[in-house]
């Protein structure tokens, strides 16, 4: 009886009866706000408790050590895994615990994954072009056509992301460090309120890293994108951050600045230690 | 080079174009040959053989229909012969009607079989069916309301590789057990034959089987169209995106599951069409369409022709079917060997099939960048 | 157009025999038969004083009065002559007979047009006859009657204990006057306790048909359809004080039998199950390791069943030894045929599932139409030895068959196998390790190469113990692998893949749930909704039964 429960429930099934997405309301402070959340696997706490406020426009790292619960936390907001208890709140209007995956992207929560996903068979320009933000229903995709509007502004991505000479190539002959870019360039199609960003510069040169800092730190600002960062690597995050929250064990060990968060002893325990005195 | 219409796009396409343009050659090719050309010369083409290749011409939609989603969609029905047989049944049923007081029995409204069976009255899922816009109707919108349900639940739940494959075989096999059961109403074990006209015209007569074979030619230039702009369009994409990677089109802001059911219903539809021209051709229609492993061999014409392509889905399933009435009239006991042998040899050697082998030679002359999609080696 | 054959069909067999063999062979039996009855008088002046008592004994049967005929019996039956019982029996069934030239004669078997019939007095066997050379001792239903109790009574003193247990078996519901005093000293000397208890019931139901209330509590608790036959009739007779105590007492046993036919169900419920798990779990473990459908499972079971057949072509006589050969001669054939598969097709196709589902679907055409073209399109017999026929009576209303009791336990014996295989060996925890995580399991250097060909011979030679089993209960034929595939992955998905215990409990539950679905449904439709059942199931719980968790089977 509950099949049958969930076919009523499910009232998603006409395009039409979906209410556009409305705006974010960040007027009274943080774009996310993540209260007391906890999820576990099979007994295993891979969060427990985690309190995280993001603000409009800020530029976030976060850091831990592995299992510290970095990657459930994404899953988490994007909608992909559903906590045991707890609230997520994008700004204070969308309670996110409510939504699923597609609800949530077009609210404006862009991700880019660990591992860079791009569709391979298509090119980068099409990639793009399926990144921007229109109308994703079903006819209105089946008949859509390439303005010039969307061509200027796929260009301007493309020109972004430096990767304007491969338009028509497949994104599969791509390298590593393009596939990053290009995942950023479609997030940036999303025209999103918040990024996340799963660590992107994991397996990049030197250029590509300075390049890669460049591109974050100049699309956080105010009245423009929010941006959380997870990386591992600690120059990286020094090269970018303001604020840094550290994970462990699946709740807020530390958050501050890197200055403060360096000196932290908790941390240097935990985490920073090893790595500082290797 | 984008057309405003997006139905017309296809038109714009130097394939789409050569590939109406061929199937156009030949009906006219076959009309002429058939008609012009007098009995008994070598040329002629008998009212056999233009029924053979009407035959041919379903098949070949029913693979376009396929092709559409397992091609672009990435999912591996194989139920395909469910939705076939499903307007096999509907344009069978209509057919039945159409007897009248003609049959063995000479009941004005039941069909022999239900005589037979000592009903008393029309069950109410035949009413109706004397009506040949109702039919037509229900050719299309019995396979699209199956495709509709079964895809809503599986999609949603995000059933979707060999899971999918799996279940859509389940369900044609429980459908084939179905329609077997006399109680069901559908002629049980014989189906449904014995026709004798459609829209007035006698299935007997030569002319009525050459009109068949134009319709399918049609029908088939007309499913090519639309399964061509589909793809061309921005939700063809969405559908090659799904495909390779299902997880980030739903992290853009897409609704997978309602892309999957949308293709995966139109394609039921095609293929439903398919059944509905293909059982006049051949005078009947039983419960042994829907036999799992029909469904596996429509899979196989795809993947003989080549994958994400749909004219390779034709050429497929032409050839395959082609090879299938000369074995089976030389010597019938090789033709499961032959044809378990191309399963295996077009999955190992030929991954892309004869149209990746065309396509290879095309783009040594001429590095094309039309094409929209390349058939993955990946099918995740 | 299509000409495969539908895989529940059974493929039609020739049972015609030729008739112009017959027309050669009559006159030639006809000339043994002469032969042989001119021995069997040259043997007859030995024997033929002993036998001149018994020719007036059985004189005395063929007249038409049947009031003498009755007579006849009784001397029969008191003759104390040692083949007494033989011509009792034969006279029951019509066998015993009379030749042109006078002599009896028993028909050994009266189908056909030419019947084997032996002496009645000598025992020696006379050829065959043609129908129109004997003539019948004929009885009536009287006669009939009659007979039945004294066989009965003659059978109560076999030596033979297994003869004395039947005959009381069959004197149930046909106790009269005339038997009930002989019986009661049979009860007193018997000295087995089932024909003890046999016969007091066969006379507690005469007592009831006498109407005796007492009887009632004596029958209260049977299960026999004999015993509930007489209640009824009490329940309806004229006696209001019996009735309704033999209303109680049948509303009693209507009760236990529901439970009876309940713990029945489920028994076939079990049977069938363990066929499904014996079936599904080899898929189990190649579907679940390595994530590829194998379409050509149904094959390799197919293969184990011929396995079977063929060992008992080299054994013959002997079913018994040759079945416990078959089970690790099908388990090799079959592993041999995995690897083979696995090698030649399935390596290939790494990391491209549908493909090799579709590829092995062409492999199991061709493992179809081999057998097919070589042994033969049609079914083939495999023989079940004596141990295994036959069914164990747990009461009057419940008995188990043996054969389904054997699949049964084999089914468990596997599975229990199976699990000491992965828990307890290397290869399992090597074969568990790639299941969770393929690329990690390689890095710590675990050839998954290996492990993928020893899974796959050990998924597929468990397909092949499937077969073997299943030629105990069905017959073996090209089509027998395609009965069970659809099934098999319908339980692997139900369960969860990759989870054997998963597989066990969705095995015996479909088992059940088609058992109990079969009496109002009708077994096809049964199956249908079984099938739309999981359909339905899988929307809700796309892993299955038991799922795998965490993060590995997220990826």
């Amino acid at each position: 009886m509950s099949l049958l429960r969930s076919l009523a429930d499910r009232d998603r099934v006409f395009d039409f009866l979906v209410p556009a997405a409305s705006p974010v309301d960040v007027r009274h402070g943080p774009i996310l706000y993540l209260e007391d959340v906890t999820v576990s696997f099979d007994g295993f706490k891979a969060i427990d408790g985690l309190d995280l406020t993001i603000d409009d426009g800020e530029l976030r790292c976060i850091i831990g050590p592995n299992g510290a619960g970095k990657t459930t936390m994404m899953d988490i907001i994007t909608g992909k895994t559903r906590p045991d208890t707890g609230k997520v709140w994008f700004g204070s209007r969308h309670d996110l615990l409510a939504m699923n995956e597609p609800e949530i992207a077009s609210l404006g929560i862009g991700r880019k994954f660990q591992k860079p996903t791009v569709f391979e068979a298509l090119s980068v320009f099409e990639n793009l072009e399926l990144a921007m933000a229109a109308d994703k229903r079903i006819l209105p995709t089946l008949m859509a056509c390439l303005t010039g509007e969307v061509r200027d502004r796929i260009d301007e991505v493309l020109a972004t992301i430096g990767l304007a000479g491969l338009r028509h190539r497949p994104a599969g002959i791509l390298s590593h460090g393009q596939k990053q870019w290009l995942e950023i360039g479609m997030l940036l199609m999303q025209r999103p309120r918040l990024l996340l960003v799963d660590e992107p510069v994991a397996g990049m040169t030197e250029q590509e890293m300075e390049r890669t800092a460049e591109l974050l730190t100049g699309l956080a600002g105010a009245g423009k994108q929010s941006v959380v960062v997870v990386e591992h690597d600690m120059g990286f995050v020094r090269s970018i951050a303001r604020q840094v929250t550290v994970l462990h064990q699946g709740s807020v060990l530390a958050e501050g600045s890197m200055d403060r968060i360096s000196h932290d002893p908790k941390v240097i325990e935990v985490y920073l230690g090893a790595e500082e005195a290797a | 080079m984008q057309s405003r219409s997006w139905l017309l796009r296809p038109f714009s396409e130097r394939s789409t174009q050569l590939f109406i343009g061929v199937l156009l050659a030949a009906l006219a090719l076959v009309t002429v040959l058939h008609l012009a050309v007098p009995a008994g010369h070598p040329l002629n083409v008998t009212a056999y053989t233009v029924n053979l290749f009407g035959k041919y011409l379903s098949y070949a939609l029913l693979a376009v229909a396929v092709d559409l989603v397992w091609g672009y969609l990435g999912i591996l029905s194989l139920g395909h012969g469910a939705f076939f047989a499903l307007g096999g049944y509907a344009m069978g049923m209509y057919l039945m009607r159409q007897i009248g007081d003609r049959g063995t029995y000479g009941d004005p409204v039941l069909p022999d079989f239900m005589v037979f069976l000592n009903w008393e009255s029309l069950p109410w899922y035949w009413q109706g069916f004397d009506m040949a816009w109702f039919a037509f109707a229900m050719v299309l919108l019995a396979p699209g309301a199956l495709a509709l349900v079964f895809g809503w639940l599986a999609f949603r739940s995000r059933v979707t590789g060999v899971y999918l494959s799996i279940i859509t075989q389940a369900m044609t096999f429980a459908l084939m057990l179905a329609f077997f059961r006399n109680e069901m109403g559908f002629g049980g074990n014989n189906g449904l034959t014995d026709f004798r006209d459609i829209l007035g015209f006698s299935l007997r007569n030569d002319a009525t089987r050459l009109g068949l074979f134009i319709a399918t030619g049609v029908a088939l230039a007309l499913g090519y169209v639309i399964c061509r702009a589909i793809v061309v369009s921005k939700l063809g994409r969405v559908c090659v995106a799904t495909r390779d990677a299902e997880a980030r089109t739903r992290f853009l802001g897409y609704r997978v599951e309602r892309f999957q059911l949308f293709v995966f219903v139109i394609s039921a539809m095609l293929a439903g069409v398919a059944g509905a021209l293909y059982v006049p051709q051949v005078g009947i229609i039983n419960p042994s369409e829907f036999e799992p492993i029909f469904s596996i061999e429509i899979v196989l014409w795809v993947a003989l022709g080549g994958r994400a392509t749909l004219y390779g889905a034709v050429i497929g399933a032409i050839l395959v079917n082609y090879a299938k009435t000369v074995f089976t009239g030389v010597m019938p006991d090789a033709w499961l060997f032959a044809l378990g042998a191309l399963f295996v040899l077009v999955t190992v050697f030929l991954p892309r099939g004869v149209a990746g082998l065309l396509a290879y030679r095309f783009k040594r002359q001429r590095r094309s960048s039309d094409d929209t999609a390349t058939p993955q080696e990946a099918s995740a | 157009m299509r000409n495969f054959p539908l895989p529940w069909s059974t493929t039609a067999q020739g049972g015609a025999v030729h008739a112009d063999e017959v027309r050669i062979r009559t006159p030639w039996v006809l000339l043994m038969a002469l032969a042989v009855s001119l021995l069997g008088l040259a043997h007859a002046p030995s024997t033929l004083a002993q036998d001149a008592e018994a020719v007036v004994l059985l004189e005395a049967l063929d007249v038409d009065d049947y009031a003498a005929k009755g007579e006849a019996i009784d001397a029969i039956v008191s003759s104390d002559d040692e083949r007494a019982r033989d011509w009792l029996q034969a006279l029951l069934d019509g066998r015993l007979q009379r030749t042109d030239d006078g002599r009896f004669v028993v028909v050994l078997d009266n189908r056909g047009r030419d019947w084997p019939v032996e002496n009645a007095l000598t025992g020696e066997a006379l050829g065959e006859m043609s129908r129109r050379e004997l003539e019948r001792i004929g009885i009536n239903n009287a006669l009939r009657n009659q007979l039945r109790s004294a066989l009965a009574v003659v059978d109560l003193y076999s030596p033979d204990l297994e003869r004395r247990r039947a005959s009381a078996e069959r004197l149930l519901g046909e106790v009269d006057d005339d038997l009930s005093g002989p019986l009661a000293e049979v009860i007193e000397e018997a000295t087995d306790d089932r024909v003890r208890e046999r016969l007091s019931l066969a006379l507690a139901i005469h007592r009831l048909e006498q109407g005796e209330l007492e009887a009632v509590a004596e029958l209260e608790g049977s299960l026999h359809p004999e015993v509930r036959v007489a209640l009824n009739r009490a329940a309806q007779g004229d006696d209001p004080v019996l009735a309704t105590s033999a209303g109680e007492a049948l509303r009693g046993i209507e009760q236990t039998l529901k439970l009876n036919r309940a713990a029945e169900t489920l028994y076939f419920g079990l049977s069938m199950g363990s066929v499904l798990v014996l079936a599904a779990i080899g898929l189990a473990i190649t579907f679940g390791v390595m994530g590829v459908i194998n379409m050509a499972h149904g094959e390799l079971i197919m293969l184990g069943a011929y396995t079977t057949w063929a060992v008992q072509q080299l054994l013959p006589g002997q079913p018994g030894l040759a079945l416990i050969l078959s089970i690790p001669a099908g388990f090799l054939v079959s592993a041999l045929a995995g690897v083979a598969i696995e090698r030649g097709v399935i390596q290939f196709l790494k990391g491209r599932p549908l493909e090799t589902l579709l590829a092995t679907f062409g492999v199991s055409l061709i493992l179809q139409q081999l057998v097919r073209t070589v042994i033969s399109p049609q079914n083939r017999t495999v023989v079940t030895p004596e141990w295994m026929s036959g069914s164990l009576a747990v009461n009057d209303a419940l008995s188990l068959t043996l054969n389904r009791m054997a699949v049964l336990g084999f089914a468990l014996l596997v599975f229990v196998g199976l699990m000491l295989v992965m828990r307890r060996t290397r290869l399992g925890l090597e074969v568990r390790a790639v299941t969770q995580n393929r690329a990690m399991a390689r890095s710590m250097g675990i050839r998954a190469t290996r492990v993928d060909i020893l899974t796959f011979a050990l998924g597929s030679g468990v397909a092949g113990l499937a077969g073997v089993a299943l030629s105990q209960l069905t017959n073996v034929g090209p089509n027998l692998g395609q009965n069970y595939i659809i099934d098999s992955f319908m339980v692997v998905v139900f369960g969860g893949v990759g989870n054997l215990w998963g597989t066990l409990v969705a095995g015996l539950s479909l088992g059940v749930i088609n058992q109990v679905l079969e009496p109002w449904a009708g077994a096809v439709l049964a199956k249908i909704i079984v099938l739309v059942f999981i359909i339905l199931f899988i929307q809700k719980r796309p892993r299955g039964l038991f799922p795998q968790k965490g993060r590995a089977a997220e990826g």
